[in-house]
This record gives C-alpha cells, sequence and structure tokens, in this order.
C-alpha cells in the first residue's frame, strides 16, 4: 500500500464520481466501476479506491479485496510506456520467456512494476492474436513481432 | 412442505428439500467433521464457503466428492461419509492445510481451545507428508484484538461475522492463490481501520489467527504490589457464562463461586460492575425523560430516539460510520466506565487512598472494553479510570494459574458499597436487557406509580430487531432493539430516513448482547449455550430481591452522600461523556 498521500486530479476525480452515478452508484457494479477507474487513472491507488468505496456504498476492504484478486487490476502507476510481452501459448513455445527475461535484466523490474525513472512498466498478456508474429511485444499501442532477446535493447533505444 | 429421502451410511433419512448433506447427517447422528463451516441457527447465522474440504463424502453416480456443508441433499442419494477414499481425501485436506500452518501449539494462546488442533487429533494425524513454503504475515496488534495471520486457514468466518453479521466492513479476503488472507483495506493495521473491537472475529475464529489482547500478566503484577489496593469489578454477562470454563454446564450462574475466586486472586475489593449498571439507568434514565419531557412540551430540537451507550462496540460503530448521529445516543459513559470514575474518586476517598495507589480491573465479556478504558477521555492526569480490562476466558486463566479449584470453591458475596445491585443490572448482559432496567425505573420515576410487574416479556427474546410499546399510564413509549451490529445499521438507517418512531432504542453489538460478547468463552458455533445464558441472567434477576435501579440503597446513598441528583453537575463531569467523529479522513480534499 501506498502509505504517501497521493493528490489525485480533481478532474479525474470528478470523472470518477459520474462513472459511478452511470452505474447507479450500484455495489454489484464494483467491478465495472474499477475497470472504469483504471481507464481514467491508469492505475487503482488506495485514493481512487476509497473513492470507489464511497460512491458505492461499500467497505474498503472489498474494493482492496476485488482489486488485490484479479491480476488486471493494480495499484502501481504504469510507465510512460507500458511493455506488455505475449507469453499466450504460441509466443511462449517461440522464445518469449527470454524476451521477457531480457526486458527484466535490462530495465531492472519484475512483472507488475514500474522503472524507476518512471519510463517503462512491463507486464505479460496472453495473445493479441497475432501468433503469426509470435513472440510479439507491445509497447503502448505499438506491436513488435518476431522479437528475439537480442532485439530488446533495440526497442527499449526507441524511446530513450 | 417438501421432504426428501435420501440414504447416508446405510441409514435412511429424510430432510425437508434444501437440507445440506451436513445437516441431513447430523439429524440422524452421524457426525460429519467440518472446519470452515460454523452455524448460529437461532439467529441465522452461517458460514459455508465450502473453502476447507474436510467435510467432503461420496455421493454414488458422481465422479468428485462433494462438500456435505454446501450440497444440497436430493431425493434417492447414496452417500457414504466414512470410505477409505473420504477418510484419504479428508486426511491429505488436513495435512495440506497442516504444512502451511505454524506447529507452535504448545505456547499457542488458542491451545486446547482450537478446532485445528482438535481436528488433527480427531483424525489421528501423525505426519505432515508435506512440505513447502510457509505463509508469512507482519504481525497486528490493536488495543484489544491480535492478528497472527500466519495461523490463518482462510475458513473466513471472521470476515462473514465482520461484514454479513456485523456489517462493519474492517476484514475481508484479498490476494488470491497461496498470497490470499483476510485483511483490512491495504494491510493496514486493525486499530487504523473500521474495526469497532466487538471482538466476533476473535469469537468465531477456529485458530489463534485472531485472538484477544492478553492482560493477565499486568494484573498479577498489580496484585504483587503491596502499594497497590487493587479493586475489581464484574461484568452482569460474565457470572453465567464464567463456569463452562471450568466444566460446568452452560448456563450455570457462578456468581457467588466467582466473587470468592477473585476474592483468593488477591484483589482487596471484589466489586460488582452490577452496581454500575444501576447507577447507569440513574443516569440514562433520567436523561430518557428529560428528553420524552421536552419532546412532549413541543421541543423541536431534542433528539429522539435516544440509543442507549453501554456498549463500546456500538460507540465505536457509530463514531466511525455514522459521526453524522453522535448526538442521539445516550451520554452516560458504559457501566465500566462509571464504576471506574467512582472507584477512583468517591470510593478512594472513603478509604482515604490515591488514585495513584489504585488499581481498577473489570472482568469483561467483551474486547471493545480493553480499548475502552484505554480512552483518553477517561483518564485523569494520564492515570486511568480503569486500569485493566480481562475478559471472562482471561479471567479463567488466572484463577487456573492461582491453582485454584473453582468447582470446590463456597459461594461468597461481593463486598460493599460497590457490590450490591439489583435485578435490573444483572440483565444488561442480556439483548434487550439494558432496556428492560431503564424501562422498569423510567416508568416509576415518570408516572409517580408502582410497578407492579417488572418482567417486560415483550422485550425479550433472541430476535435480531424487537419492538415494543411499553404503556407509561396512557403515554405509549416506543422501544426498539438490536443486537448484532448489522441490525443496529438497519435501525440507524431509519432514523437518517426520519422514518424512526421509537423514544428509545437499545443496541448491544454482539449477537445475544454481552452473554455472546467476544471476550466469552468459545461457542464453537453452538448456539444453544447462547439461550443458556440468556436464561441464568433472568434466573439472576429474578433471585434478586431488589429489581428495579432506583431502590439499590447503595445508589440512593452514593448520590446522597456524593452526586447529588442523576444528571447533577458532578454526575456530569464524572459518569456522562461525549462522543467522537472518527470517521477515517478522506484523502481527497
Amino acid at each position: 500500500m501506498s502509505s504517501v498521500k497521493i493528490k489525485l486530479n480533481p478532474a479525474e476525480v470528478e470523472k470518477l464520481k459520474e462513472v459511478c452515478a452511470s452505474f447507479g452508484n450500484q455495489s454489484g457494479e464494483l467491478i465495472n466501476v474499477l475497470h472504469k477507474a483504471q481507464s481514467i487513472f491508469g492505475y487503482l491507488p488506495a485514493e481512487v479506491q476509497e473513492i470507489v468505496a464511497q460512491e458505492l456504498n461499500v467497505p474498503v476492504a472489498k474494493v482492496y479485496g476485488v482489486v488485490t484478486f484479479y491480476s488486471f487490476f493494480t495499484m502501481i502507476p504504469k510507465g510512460q510506456h507500458p511493455i506488455s510481452v505475449c507469453t499466450g501459448t504460441a509466443c511462449y513455445v517461440r522464445g518469449a520467456e527470454k524476451v521477457l527475461d531480457e526486458f527484466k535484466r535490462r530495465l531492472k523490474i519484475e512483472v507488475g512494476e514500474t522503472s524507476a525513472d518512471g519510463k517503462f512498466s512491463l507486464s505479460c498478456l496472453r495473445c493479441v492474436g497475432a501468433c503469426g508474429l509470435a513472440p510479439v511485444v507491445l509497447v503502448g499501442e505499438k506491436v513488435y513481432g518476431r522479437v528475439s532477446a537480442d532485439g530488446v535493447a533495440d526497442i527499449l533505444a526507441e524511446y530513450e | 412442505m417438501e421432504f426428501v429421502n435420501l440414504t447416508i451410511d446405510n441409514k435412511t433419512v429424510k430432510v425437508e428439500k434444501g437440507t445440506s448433506i451436513l445437516k441431513a447427517a447430523r439429524s440422524v447422528g452421524i457426525d460429519i467433521p467440518t472446519l470452515c463451516y460454523m452455524s448460529l441457527g437461532d439467529m441465522n447465522i452461517e458460514n459455508k464457503p465450502g473453502g476447507c474440504r474436510i467435510c467432503v463424502v461420496e455421493v454414488e453416480g458422481r465422479k468428485n466428492l462433494a462438500p456435505a456443508c454446501c450440497t444440497d441433499a436430493h431425493t434417492d442419494m447414496v452417500i457414504k461419509t466414512n470410505t477409505m477414499r473420504v477418510l484419504n481425501a479428508r486426511r491429505t485436506v488436513l495435512e495440506l492445510i497442516l504444512s502451511d500452518h505454524p506447529a507452535d501449539c504448545l505456547i499457542c494462546a488458542k491451545s486446547g481451545n482450537c478446532e485445528l488442533q482438535d481436528m488433527a487429533h480427531k483424525l489421528g494425524v501423525r505426519e505432515i507428508h508435506y512440505k513447502g513454503e510457509m505463509s508469512t504475515y507482519k504481525p497486528d496488534k490493536s488495543p484489544s484484538i491480535i492478528r497472527d495471520m500466519d495461523k490463518c486457514i482462510m475458513c473466513r468466518r471472521c470476515e462473514m461475522m465482520c461484514n454479513q453479521v456485523q456489517t462493519v466492513g474492517a476484514l475481508w479476503g484479498i490476494n488470491r492463490g497461496f498470497e490470499a488472507v483476510v485483511s483490512p483495506a491495504f494491510e493496514m493495521d486493525l486499530e487504523k481501520s473500521t474495526c469497532t473491537y466487538c471482538g466476533q472475529c476473535v469469537a468465531v475464529c477456529p485458530t489463534g489467527a485472531l485472538t484477544e489482547v492478553d492482560h493477565t500478566n499486568q494484573v498479577i503484577r498489580a496484585l504483587a504490589d503491596p502499594n497497590k489496593t487493587v479493586v475489581v469489578q464484574t461484568a452482569p454477562a460474565v457470572r453465567a457464562a464464567l463456569g463452562e470454563e471450568f466444566g460446568l454446564k452452560p448456563g450455570t450462574l457462578v456468581t457467588g463461586k466467582m466473587a470468592a475466586a477473585l476474592r483468593r486472586l488477591g484483589f482487596d475489593f471484589v466489586f460488582d460492575t452490577d452496581f454500575a449498571a444501576d447507577l447507569t439507568i440513574m443516569e440514562e434514565g433520567t436523561e430518557l425523560l428529560d428528553r420524552l419531557g421536552k419532546f412532549l412540551n413541543g421541543d423541536k430540537e431534542v433528539k429522539l430516539p435516544i440509543l442507549t451507550s453501554c456498549c463500546p462496540g456500538w460507540v465505536n460503530f457509530f463514531e466511525k460510520q455514522f459521526p453524522e448521529m453522535k448526538d442521539i445516543p445516550s451520554t452516560a459513559r458504559s457501566p465500566q466506565q462509571m464504576f471506574g470514575a467512582i472507584a477512583k474518586t468517591y470510593f478512594a476517598e472513603k478509604i482515604q487512598t490515591k488514585r495513584e495507589d489504585m488499581v481498577v480491573v473489570s472482568v469483561m465479556p467483551c474486547l471493545a472494553k480493553k480499548y475502552e478504558c484505554q480512552r483518553d477521555e477517561f483518564a485523569t492526569d494520564g492515570n486511568p479510570d480503569v486500569d485493566f480490562s480481562i475478559s471472562t476466558r482471561e479471567l479463567a486463566n488466572l484463577i487456573k494459574g492461582a491453582n485454584i479449584d473453582f468447582n470446590l470453591l463456597p459461594d461468597e458475596d461481593f463486598d460493599n458499597p460497590m457490590g450490591d445491585s439489583t435485578g435490573a443490572a444483572v440483565i444488561f448482559g442480556t439483548t434487550g436487557g439494558v432496556i428492560e432496567a431503564a424501562v422498569r425505573s423510567a416508568y416509576e420515576l415518570h408516572t409517580k406509580k408502582k410497578l407492579e410487574k417488572v418482567d417486560f416479556e415483550q422485550l425479550r427474546g433472541l430476535e435480531g430487531v424487537r419492538e415494543a410499546t411499553i404503556d407509561f399510564d396512557g403515554l405509549p413509549i416506543r422501544i426498539g432493539i438490536a443486537h448484532g451490529l448489522g441490525n443496529a445499521r438497519k435501525l440507524l438507517e431509519d432514523i437518517k430516513a426520519g422514518k424512526s418512531d421509537f423514544h428509545a432504542i437499545e443496541i448491544m453489538a454482539c449477537p445475544g448482547g454481552c452473554i455472546g460478547g467476544g471476550g466469552q468463552p468459545l461457542h464453537h458455533g453452538d448456539s444453544s449455550i447462547l439461550k443458556a445464558r440468556q436464561i441464568a441472567i433472568y434466573q439472576e434477576d429474578k433471585n434478586k430481591p431488589i429489581r428495579k435501579s432506583h431502590e439499590n440503597p447503595f445508589i440512593i446513598k452514593l448520590y446522597e452522600e456524593y452526586l447529588g441528583h442523576p444528571m447533577s453537575e458532578k454526575a456530569h463531569h464524572l459518569l456522562h461523556t461525549h462522543y467522537f467523529d472518527k470517521k477515517n479522513e478522506f484523502l481527497i480534499e
């Protein structure tokens, strides 16, 4: 958990409250609201979870329980350039793990973490439907195909 | 009503449709073992997440074993509860649970009272065949409750009590897979969460994961100090449950033995919280009549209904979740705190002892009392009115540790002047009791007439929310009662919405009231124990020569000698309090 209070952008907070209202502030819509919240803030810090709890009238412990249960939700801010390595079956058998290890080694972070300078974050995903290009890496919206461990440095260099 | 017929271990069973296999089996004396499952049937409290898999049984025609607690019985089912396959599965499941459990039973607070330990014994586990990673979590110690989640087996009983029954929302299952555990939000300490310290999580925890903060050593130290005058008070519900710790039948009243034991432990004065309960009625009852009088005279500002304030779990609940209503509860302190305040002033003066040289110990069925006595507003110059609050269970340990054979003790009386009480005070220990005690006195004080029948059956029972109208000589007084904080929440929401027509509401945080408190001997899911304690409480009331608080001669004397009259300036200073907005500060402006 973050012990430091994060100052949220008031406009984004307003947007979050509108999202809650658009779901009728129904406690049953918690997961849907969290999805939207994460797309607004990029991640789900404690402060955002508290607002959601307040708006939907559910215990914040429950919100945290849901956030920590589903791997899609994250409490760590995404980097400026989020890197996703596909570890679906096709990519995996064609060496995705080596590619992933190279990203970890170069960025000195684990999956789910963000580099100290906030530039890159690393995550895994399962199949983007481009198995012909396996192994596939996404940086932001950009797709890289047939990536090898040797090619990782070049990809990162594009964003330095 | 529709019934189903099935066979369990070659016995024919007929049960109502929708009954679980577990209940069907138990109805014919087949005791399928359970671990995560728990039921307090009379109060509609049931935990059956089907998580532990200890209760699996073989159902003919079904490929997988079925968890008996959450599989419905169907017609023509043929069930076997003790085949080789079942026994092996059950043992494997238990060994896997034990493989991630610290094996420190010898020094665990729950040893001898642990359902996991009992299960290992019952299934005859002599070896754990699995070794692997162990879960480790940071320990969390609040003023009342200790969480040692290394010992959590994810039965989720605490989560069910905290959310479904109490609606406190402090605990929830977080993470997934091996990392899954029950925790406050953001893994913060319990103290920072919405926890009310009601202790219902502790009361149902099958292992040593949730226990109370133990104050027995501080009490022993105070008793051993020759310079301290050590005064003890015992809450009403303790006498109806303490005997269980010594093998006595639930519902056995041990008031006399308890007083004798406390004297043998070395307490200088053995007093009774019941005395302070009578005092509470004087103050709270007067406050009720005062507000009622103003209301009847057309005062629009007056806050009604008045809510009782004896229960510290309930006080924590509204301070943290309904702070906007903090002006509604009575300002009367709880009996524990009234006792402490009077002991360290009136009584200390009487025996010419300085407050620093007096130690007040309370024995409570409650864990929230531990927190309550540590609140800043209940101390003078840093010296608390009540120094230590120990639970019924802790008292039992003290008695056992002092080599006292409880069952052979004679019945003894409490000391005076703070040991004498009325029947009205005793019933504070059960849901409905505080308001019945208040009605007995308020009726006579308001109508100036003698109350012929002091038993108000319409206020009694174990129904979660109850209501009654009591005739105050032509004036109908509407009374509400809730026990369990989830039930309290319903009444609070009504008040908030302006839909409440009650004049007075009694609220107790724990199901059953103090008889079911978080500090009582563990009921292990047997609600007949709570019923037996309730019957004992009303029996004690019946046995008392005086049954109305305002007729307690020592209370009358206390007002004459010291306080003046109820709600006097001195009474306000010593016996009343105020409440705080403790809603977690919202992080965003």
